[in-house]
């Protein structure tokens, strides 16, 4: 494919990212991170993200589903993913998590189980988009290009 | 006439259960050229620095090895399972092997009283996560302050007064 379609695809995916708040300037703190002698540090992290929050999302669901619910137990995990989301400038997903803790707070299950719908959904956008830049940024690379940077 | 001396590499020793923020502030860090040790819990920086943890159950003592291991800076989470960033904080200080060492402590919650606690129980930072490079900039003093108090120390034997300065306090964002 041509490089400059690549990187066009690259810059026009990441802005999209950015303006639909899906990614925050904590990402853009992350790929400042990354250097030739760390050349795959985001998708280090992003990766470790996606087993971490997928694991808790799991546990979420199920403590959710639980016939008495432990809020204290679901506000946990939900602390613990909103603190991952916040690290990797994940926005979206942080919002949903600040929403849900407050209905933990409120002992209230059906806020509970709208914001468990909300975290789904979130969660599957944001590692179906993510997935999608790191393939056409490991296709720019293969066709020795540069990853163009965020302005 | 003096020689030029590489720069020694300062050792950050960071503690935190999260392994997403653990591979973030060793790349924080290292990126800011020190050298780094992270853990995933107070009792294992404990360990790590030497000192017996009498309520964790599979302590290892490694007091031996590690006397040889300088800690620069500690930097670690509040929140954590067990020992929380705050209990390894007092212990650190009431280590009197220890207690010089600047210990900095990192939250995603923005609780003054809680700052407030810290501070007080002699920590030298707060920094709000997630921690920036910028966050990492403010370490250095810390660490050079403790150098420079060894030498203060040193030099007013005599026994002149020697008037302390206040840490600098700065964990608003």
């Amino acid at each position: 494919m041509d490089l400059s379609l690549l990187q066009r695809t690259y810059s026009d995916l990441l802005s999209s990212l950015f303006t639909e708040g899906i990614l925050n300037q904590q990402f853009t703190e992350l790929q400042q991170l990354q250097d030739e002698n760390n050349p795959g540090f985001v998708y280090e992290v992003v990766s470790l993200f996606f087993d971490d929050a997928g694991r808790l999302i799991n546990e979420l669901g199920s403590n959710l589903n639980q016939q008495v619910v432990d809020y204290k137990k679901i506000d946990a995990h939900v602390h613990q993913l909103k603190g991952s989301s916040a690290s990797i400038g994940a926005q979206r997903i942080r919002n949903v998590c600040q929403g849900f803790r407050d209905y933990c707070e409120a002992n209230d299950p059906q806020g509970c189980f709208s914001c468990m719908q909300q975290l789904n959904q979130e969660f599957l956008t944001f590692k179906s988009k993510l997935e999608t830049l790191f393939k056409v940024e490991q296709q720019i690379v293969a066709s020795g290009g540069s990853v163009p940077m965020i302005q | 006439m003096a020689a030029v001396a590489t720069q020694p590499q300062f050792h950050v020793l960071a503690v935190d259960d999260s392994v997403l923020d653990r591979k973030l502030i060793e790349r924080l860090l290292k990126t800011s050229s020190y050298q780094v040790t992270t853990v995933d819990s107070g009792s294992k920086a404990l360990e790590f620095l030497g000192l017996q943890d009498e309520n964790s159950e599979d302590a290892v003592s490694f007091s031996s090895h590690n006397q040889e291991v300088e800690v620069n800076l500690i930097i670690t989470d509040y929140c954590m399972p067990g020992m929380t960033g705050y209990d390894l904080l007092k212990k650190v200080k009431e280590s009197s092997s220890l207690r010089d060492i600047p210990v900095v402590i990192m939250s995603s919650e923005n609780i003054p009283s809680r700052i407030n606690r810290c501070m007080e129980e002699g920590a030298d930072e707060f920094f709000l996560k997630p921690v920036q490079l910028s966050d990492v900039s403010r370490l250095k003093p810390h660490i050079l302050k403790k150098s420079t108090k060894c030498e203060d120390l040193n030099q007013n034997k005599s026994g002149t007064t020697i008037s302390s300065s206040t840490n600098n306090i700065s964990g608003n964002r």
